[in-house]
């Protein structure tokens, strides 16, 4: 069963003359494949991972999204993250007044409510999470702040990366998870990735730049242009992009 | 956005939870018939056994209101109670004053039971490590039914029981410092409630004295058609403290309930009282139907040199809320600070706030104030802040925050600043935000359905407030703000 497959979808901005942003997009990601998406801006590769995700500023006009054999489009936002999907946010927003752990102690808890599971214990949970946090490089006071209030972008993707290994995800979405990301952060980023994925999961990696590529060796690249995708290959299609631009793909 | 209206609709059709303390007890009551006049007061005063001078007082209070005037300023608008239609003593029926919670009826240890009020003795708060115990005393409508480890405070030199006890007990005392605070034609519900008040708690810290236990107390209204007028009177002498916690909860009724309280807090030399309130009054049903009417005059007084007096609050109940918990700060360096969550839901008003007088010289204030508004509520806070001429040197921070979940609640601000010294500190700062689609979309993709999203993002937004509050209070604080959000969302 593939994990993730999605078939001429079409959706358009949720408001009076909103506009169509995928025109068509198709797309199956098995398990244990990582999938990056590359692109020039606006043609709709964060649409594409907020639409997964269940952002409700969308509407769908055509197509459907099976996950795990389920249609995804069904479900809503929190259940899609019970059931195994995370989107690594571009942007994370700021949720003042709550702490990172309290945070994710509530996140985790959801998830293992709804899979019928016990809620964790206070103390299983802040031993977890100082675990996670220190492959990640997190030190504790970070885990005590508030929730992105004050971070860099590098310490907030940091963040997204520690929230995903916590609730341990099939499939993870990473939004342009490597902008704002210095060498060092990006290894991070990525060993984390790494560390996570194995034959039953699955990544769609959407970013600019070859250079992440590097760390999280991707099975398969796409190449998004109006709204949907235009060319797949392997790596080595990212190492011909990098070269020789989005001109090629009459861009 | 279509989208929200869509989320809007599915919370609807989800059940709201009921107000869970809205059971009504089946407790043999002697009630004394609706009405109010001059017998009804000299029987009051009667059935509570009174000195004279407390009888005069009353008397003297019921004459002054009578030629009162209910105010008409605020915000909300209620249908006016009729004051000849509510009974104004209510007690659950006991052959005798109990000597200890031994004797107190069953039915009503079951009551306090149901609320999760623990009556008896506790030595140590399950798992919290240097928690100091609670010692509570239990109000249910017009009379403290028991209070707890009054021994243990005894020895510590502690006075805490009922205000009708220690008016018979301790008339030196009271007689110094009762409406010292309040005066007697104050306003119009003060007046009201010195006349036909029957119950609440006297507190009383010796000099020197950091009070070993939490005091708490805890207020039912069940008996209907009644009004309550509670009194409390908390003395801290010099250098000591306290730390003392109000609950509050009633039954759901279709009429509307009066609840007119006055609270006087004294603080001596160098005296601390931290005084909080999680107040979770009826507040009607969706409709707006019934509810109780809290409208409550409470104040502080710095009264010695580096004295400092608390107020924090939750309010989340109440059909509409009517509240200044204030503070004048007369000593030199004395402290006033007032941490304030309001919430109000469905159909639920409230104006609230506070008033900070500085007086003395070198006086500080504080004010965090957080209204929540949800459904078709409208909230306003109301706040002074005056300085006179003697105050040098005062300093005032101001802060207050209001959130609007969805599009068809109100919040309003009315800041009062009076200013008649030329060398204090007087900084303001006021927000009016709404949940963010951004929040909520980063809190439900990690899982967390919306109504657990509203309530974490509330959370986070009460935090400088919830802190504020005593363990225990701030857990239930925190769960109550999730249920009065429940059907919120949008």
């Amino acid at each position: 069963m593939d994990l993730l497959n999605i078939e001429n979808l079409h959706a358009r901005v949720d408001t009076p003359d909103g506009q169509e942003i995928l025109k068509g997009l198709n797309l199956t990601i098995k398990k244990g494949e990582i999938h990056a998406i590359m692109g020039p801006n606006g043609t709709g590769k964060s649409t594409l991972t907020k639409i997964l995700a269940g952002s409700d500023e969308y509407e769908i006009t055509q197509g459907s999204v099976n996950y795990n054999g389920e249609d995804l489009l069904e479900k809503e936002a929190h259940e899609r993250a019970n059931e195994g999907i995370f989107l690594a946010f571009q942007y994370p927003v700021e949720i003042p007044g709550i702490a990172t752990s309290t945070f994710l102690r509530h996140a985790l808890n959801a998830k293992l409510r709804h899979n019928e599971k016990e809620e964790i214990d206070n103390l299983e949970f802040i031993k977890l999470l100082r675990q996670k946090a220190k492959t990640l490089k997190i030190s504790d006071e970070m885990l005590k702040r508030p929730v992105n209030v004050g971070f860099s972008g590098g310490e907030k993707k940091r963040m997204e990366t520690l929230q995903m290994s916590i609730l341990d995800p099939h499939l993870g979405l990473l939004d342009e998870t490597d902008s704002g990301l210095d060498i060092d952060a990006l290894r991070t980023v990525a060993e984390g990735v790494n560390y996570i994925h194995s034959k039953e999961k699955g990544f769609l990696i959407i970013t600019h730049y070859q250079r992440l590529l590097d760390y999280i060796k991707p099975d398969f690249v796409h190449i998004m242009v109006g709204g949907k995708i235009i060319k797949t290959g392997d790596y080595k299609l990212a190492i011909e992009l990098e070269e020789k631009g989005y001109q090629a793909y009459g861009v | 956005m279509p989208a929200t209206e869509e989320t809007i609709e599915q919370v609807n059709k989800l059940g709201k939870e009921k107000y869970k303390y809205g059971f009504v007890s089946d407790i043999e009551s002697e009630t004394f018939p609706i009405g109010l006049d001059e017998e009804i007061v000299r029987r009051i005063s009667a059935k509570k056994q009174e000195p004279e001078w407390m009888l005069e007082y009353r008397l003297k209070a019921f004459k002054l209101w009578k030629a009162m005037e209910e105010p008409e300023w605020l915000k909300p608008i209620y249908e006016k109670v009729n004051y000849q239609d509510l009974a104004y003593y209510s007690s659950p029926v006991q052959k005798e004053k109990p000597k200890s919670l031994d004797e107190v009826d069953p039915k009503l240890l079951e009551v306090y039971k149901k609320l999760g009020i623990p009556l008896q003795e506790q030595e140590i708060l399950a798992g919290v490590e240097g928690a100091k115990p609670i010692a509570i005393d239990a109000v249910f409508d017009s009379v403290s039914v028991g209070t707890t480890y009054k021994e243990t405070l005894k020895k510590a030199g502690v006075i805490f029981c009922p205000i009708s006890e220690a008016i018979k007990d301790y008339p030196d005392l009271v007689k110094k410092y009762f409406s010292s605070v309040v005066p007697i034609s104050d306003n119009f519900f003060s007046a009201l409630n010195s006349a036909v008040f029957t119950d609440g708690s006297f507190v009383y810290i010796p000099e020197g004295v950091d009070c070993p236990m939490e005091l708490s107390t805890y207020f039912r209204i069940n008996a209907e058609n009644t009004g309550q007028f509670e009194r409390t009177l908390i003395i801290a002498d010099k250098g000591s403290y306290v730390s003392y916690l109000e609950g509050c909860t009633a039954p759901q009724r279709d009429e509307n309930q009066l609840h007119a309280a006055v609270v006087e807090l004294v603080a001596l030399e160098d005296a601390e009282i931290k005084y909080s309130t999680v107040q979770n009054w009826y507040s009607g049903d969706e409709e707006g139907k019934g509810g109780v009417y809290n409208f409550v005059t409470k104040r502080g007084d710095c009264r010695g040199n580096n004295s400092k007096i608390s107020w924090t609050q939750v309010e989340t109940g109440s059909a509409v809320t009517w509240k200044y918990p204030s503070c004048i700060l007369r000593g030199d360096n004395s402290t006033g600070e007032f941490y304030s969550v309001a919430i109000t839901n469905n159909h639920q008003q409230a104006d609230t706030g506070t008033k900070m007088i500085h007086i003395g010289k070198n006086t500080n204030s504080r004010i965090v104030s957080k209204g929540i508004s949800a459904g078709f509520s409208d909230q306003t806070y109301r706040g002074l802040v005056k300085i006179q001429k003697s105050a040098s040197g005062a300093r005032n921070h101001t802060q207050c925050d209001s959130l609007l979940i969805g599009n068809e609640c109100g919040a309003h601000t009315v800041p009062y600043i009076e200013n008649r010294s030329t060398s204090s500190v007087l900084e303001h700062e006021a927000t009016t935000s709404k949940i963010a689609d951004e929040q909520m979309f980063y809190c439900t993709t990690r899982g967390m359905d919306e109504e657990e999203a509203v309530g974490l993002l509330v959370n986070g937004f009460c935090k400088e407030v919830m802190q504020e509050l005593p363990m225990e209070f701030a857990v239930e604080a925190q769960k109550l703000i999730g249920i009065s959000l429940e059907g919120s969302v949008g």
